[in-house]
């Protein structure tokens, strides 16, 4: 009665088909994550607070447990899989995102901005570009959702769901946390 | 006369009947374990290293023996199993692809009654009387109950809310409404309003976006300044005619978020608080943040504001009393000023309060219930049960996401689990921190909630096991607050919260993962007490009953005492009280805790386990002055015992007993 991975991922599917965009969207949100590893793996480095290495922390543990679920799922179904760090992007089906960065991602700019700072300058940076790339998770979530035929996968399903109620939750725990050092920084 | 080899044949099965030896070649002796009475856990933990496999696992148990282990029906398998609801005899099983019915008279050999088969995730069920509700929130539900899903994006065919059954005949259940709510009903919850007898009510809990208002009209997903409608920051509260049941409808979606200030993290370790109350003591200047956490104000900046007061007075010298008054009335309005300014600069943030919960625990009988709510722990006053107050909200750093609650019997502790990645994630590793993926306990006093620690399953779980703080109930262990719990390929830990500051595994049950080489979901999602047993939802292997065994910690007549408590009917989300009839089982139970807890010496447990039995085997008039004699020598004892109020409650025990027996 035990399957084979791949045979597990056809019966799983055999219901509802995964499809183009539910591939896509496993895919792309692999190299969203892999930013916000990079950011967050900077913590120490850059001198950050006790409480934004923790929130730190929570982020490369939770997201690098997502990737390797993301990772499974695609290679389960024969797709193209990125490696951890996400820039693996010889994606066939990439045409839908181009040249353009995924929703919330930094640009090459923010990213150098945010490793030049230290202390409570990287605290600031980190929390305000975390929001910004939080909310694009969410935002590739709504898209996928509006997307015909997709996340009728009961395991896409769950992932992009727990992925709009975690970061949701992140990004008001953020929202507080900048509001304090915004507080502490003017005294 | 019998030879050597029969003589060591003859020791061998009698050792085994002692000990209880299984046939099963298993580590830990399911499904029966021999009878540990030490107050020790296992060590090694035998549930480090079990053998993978989705049917044949290898398995451990502590405490516990499995009474069942029940595949799946054919349509069912393969499909996530959820939860739990319980009516009479019956436990149903909620499925991504619809509910079993399982009769469980015998929960040795549970006999499936109906599988009906009717797709939407997560198939979260509840039952009042002749009705049951079934939650759907996944995309590819239908009203029609069909499996081939809904691809188009807006469709008058796809059902997410509320599907509302008529299981009169548990064989036949007739599907008979629904109600569709704007983000799907992830959880749900029962209440009944004691002062309203014509109607129940079902608080909806929806956790993933808002759907389209072309697909169900008046639906909007975006902050409350845009529009006051939003369908976030609310729960949906149903209202259920009994009569006409099939007319449920919204009824209110109250706002528990609004204004919500809560302070970022419980946190405040004890060392903290005596911190700032030593500096406040020595008159330093705090201020407070907007959602209530104090701080101190560094001594440089206090020093820079009252030389500016000085010179605002055009004075000079050592600023006055009147000088540090005037700074101290001004801190709050800088306060303000600043976060007015911070929320200003960010108009489309969101509020700082969570959009939705994740599940709701009422407990009617005490008018309070448990928010599990995204960020937040909510303690909410529902003595108006279509329009919950809250009264209190934690917060905490080390939480990710408050997934669900449970009241102690009294009413004076809260439980909050969160299950930090959603449960698809194996937070369980050795390196996953202890205070991450768990259960907070919090005391309640005036309204308020009071952390007092953490719980996370013991026992570190391989990366292929996906593990976190998930369902559970109370097990009416009298005078005690037990709880068993599951936690997904963790299997279910039992443990004691009574004294909330150190609660204490006592029982489990583990399985290997389903895997060795990938990480497959599965687990109990719901490991739940029903009438004397301990019920699992098992994502992937099905349904597993367990009987509680007496150990060092946990005595016979603390387990008889619990099976003494009977309902006909159960849905964890709303819970009941329990009331204990008064056995011997019950007063035995108390004197085991009372021999446990050094509340009577020995010599006055001894003489009191005497006098229970004599009184027992006594006829009616002479047990009835053997207990009432008893109780009143109990009661004479209570003063000297450090456990005054256990002594009395098993006097009044006695006293109860005593009156039955006429």
């Amino acid at each position: 009665m035990s399957l084979s991975p791949v045979a597990r991922a056809r019966a799983d599917s055999a219901r509802h088909p995964y499809t183009a965009a539910d591939v896509s969207f496993m895919y792309h949100m692999i190299g969203h994550h892999a930013q916000a590893i990079v950011m967050a793996g900077w913590a120490d480095s850059h001198r950050a607070s006790p409480s934004v290495r923790t929130l730190a922390a929570r982020i490369i543990n939770a997201q690098r447990d997502e990737i390797a679920f993301m990772q499974q799922w695609l290679r389960n179904r024969l797709q193209p899989v990125p490696g951890e760090t996400g820039m693996d992007m010889a994606m066939p089906m990439s045409g839908s995102h181009g040249d353009t960065l995924m929703p919330g991602m930094l640009t090459e700019a923010q990213m150098h901005q945010l490793d030049q700072a230290r202390s409570a300058d990287f605290d600031r940076s980190f929390l305000t570009f975390m929001i910004q790339h939080h909310h694009g998770a969410v935002v590739m979530v709504q898209n996928l959702f509006a997307t015909y035929g997709a996340a009728q996968d009961e395991i896409v399903f769950k992932l992009a769901s727990d992925i709009n109620v975690d970061q949701t939750t992140e990004i008001a725990r953020m929202e507080r946390m900048l509001l304090t050092l915004q507080i502490q920084g003017a005294l | 006369m019998a030879s050597a080899y029969d003589r060591h044949l003859l020791l061998a099965i009698t050792v085994c009947l002692l000990a209880a030896c299984a046939s099963h070649p298993r580590p830990y002796g399911t499904p029966t374990p021999a009878i540990d009475m030490s107050t020790t856990a296992p060590n090694p933990d035998p549930r480090v290293g079990l053998r993978a496999g989705l049917m044949n696992a290898g398995e451990a148990a502590w405490n516990l023996r499995v009474l069942s282990q029940t595949p799946p029906s054919e349509k069912f398998a393969g499909v996530t199993n959820s939860d739990l609801a319980f009516t009479g005899h019956y436990v149903i099983q909620g499925n991504y692809n619809g509910y079993q019915v399982w009769d469980i008279t015998d929960p040795s050999r549970p006999v499936l009654k109906t599988a009906y088969l009717c797709p939407a995730s997560q198939s979260d069920v509840s039952v009042y009387k002749n009705l049951l509700f079934v939650s759907g929130e996944g995309l590819g539900g239908r009203i029609d109950c069909s499996t081939e899903g809904v691809k188009d994006t807006v469709s008058k065919v796809r059902l997410r809310g509320i599907r509302v059954f008529d299981i009169s005949d548990i064989t036949t259940p007739k599907y008979i409404g629904n109600v569709q709510t704007c983000r799907g009903s992830h959880t749900h919850t029962v209440v009944v309003d004691p002062k309203d007898t014509a109607n129940a009510y079902v608080y909806i809990s929806g956790s993933a976006p808002v759907r389209s208002p072309n697909e169900l009209p008046g639906c909007v997903g975006v902050m409350p300044d845009q529009d006051s409608t939003t369908a976030l920051f609310r729960i949906e509260v149903i209202k259920v005619p009994l009569a006409h049941p099939e007319q449920a409808a919204i009824v209110s979606s109250p706002r528990i978020f609004a204004n919500l200030v809560a302070p970022p993290r419980h946190g405040p370790a004890s060392a903290d608080i005596a911190e700032l109350a030593a500096a406040k003591a020595k008159g330093a200047f705090t201020a407070t943040f907007p959602w209530g956490e104090e701080f101190v104000l560094p001594s440089r900046f206090v020093d820079r504001m009252l030389d500016s007061v000085v010179q605002a007075r055009q004075g000079t010298g050592a600023p006055t009393a009147a000088d540090s008054a005037a700074l101290r009335a001004a801190i709050p309005v800088m306060i303000a000023r600043m976060t007015a300014q911070r929320q200003g600069s960010n108009p489309n943030g969101p509020p700082p309060g969570p959009t939705q919960c994740h599940d709701i625990t009422v407990y009617p009988a005490v008018g309070l219930a448990g928010g599990a709510c995204e960020g937040y722990g909510m303690l909410l006053d529902i003595r108006d049960p279509a329009h919950p107050v809250r009264l209190d909200a934690a917060s905490d750093s080390n939480f990710s996401y408050w997934h669900s609650a449970t009241l102690n019997n009294d009413g004076t502790k809260l439980l909050f689990s969160d299950e930090w990645g959603g449960g698809g994630g194996p937070k369980c590793r050795a390196t996953d921190p202890r205070e991450w993926g768990a259960d907070a306990i919090f005391t309640i006093a005036d309204g308020k909630l009071h952390f007092q620690s953490y719980y996370k399953l013991p026992a570190p779980q391989t990366p292929q096991e996906n593990c976190v703080a998930h369902n559970g109930s109370l097990i009416p262990i009298p005078g005690r607050d037990v709880m068993v719990q599951a936690w997904y390929q963790g299997g279910i830990s039992v443990f004691d919260w009574t004294d909330a500051a150190h609660p204490r595994e006592i029982a489990f049950f583990d399985r290997g993962p389903v895997d060795s080489t990938q990480m497959v979901g599965a687990g109990s999602w719901s490991a739940y007490w029903y009438n004397g047993v301990i019920v699992s939802s098992e994502i992937a292997r099905g349904l597993d009953i367990f009987a509680l065994q007496p150990s060092g910690f946990l005595s016979q007549n603390e387990i008889d005492a619990a099976k003494s408590v009977h309902f006909d009917e159960f849905n964890t989300q709303g819970q009941l009280r329990f009331v204990w009839p008064s056995t011997f089982a019950l007063a035995r139970a108390y004197v085991d805790q009372l021999e446990r807890s050094h509340g009577l010496g020995p010599d006055r447990i001894l003489a009191v386990r005497q006098a229970l039995t004599s009184a027992e085997r006594a006829s009616v008039a002479g047990r009835q002055s053997a207990l009432t004699q008893l109780a009143v020598q109990l009661e004479g004892d209570a003063s000297g015992s450090s456990e005054a109020t256990r002594v009395n409650t098993l006097a009044k025990t006695l006293r109860d007993l005593a009156a039955a027996a006429l």
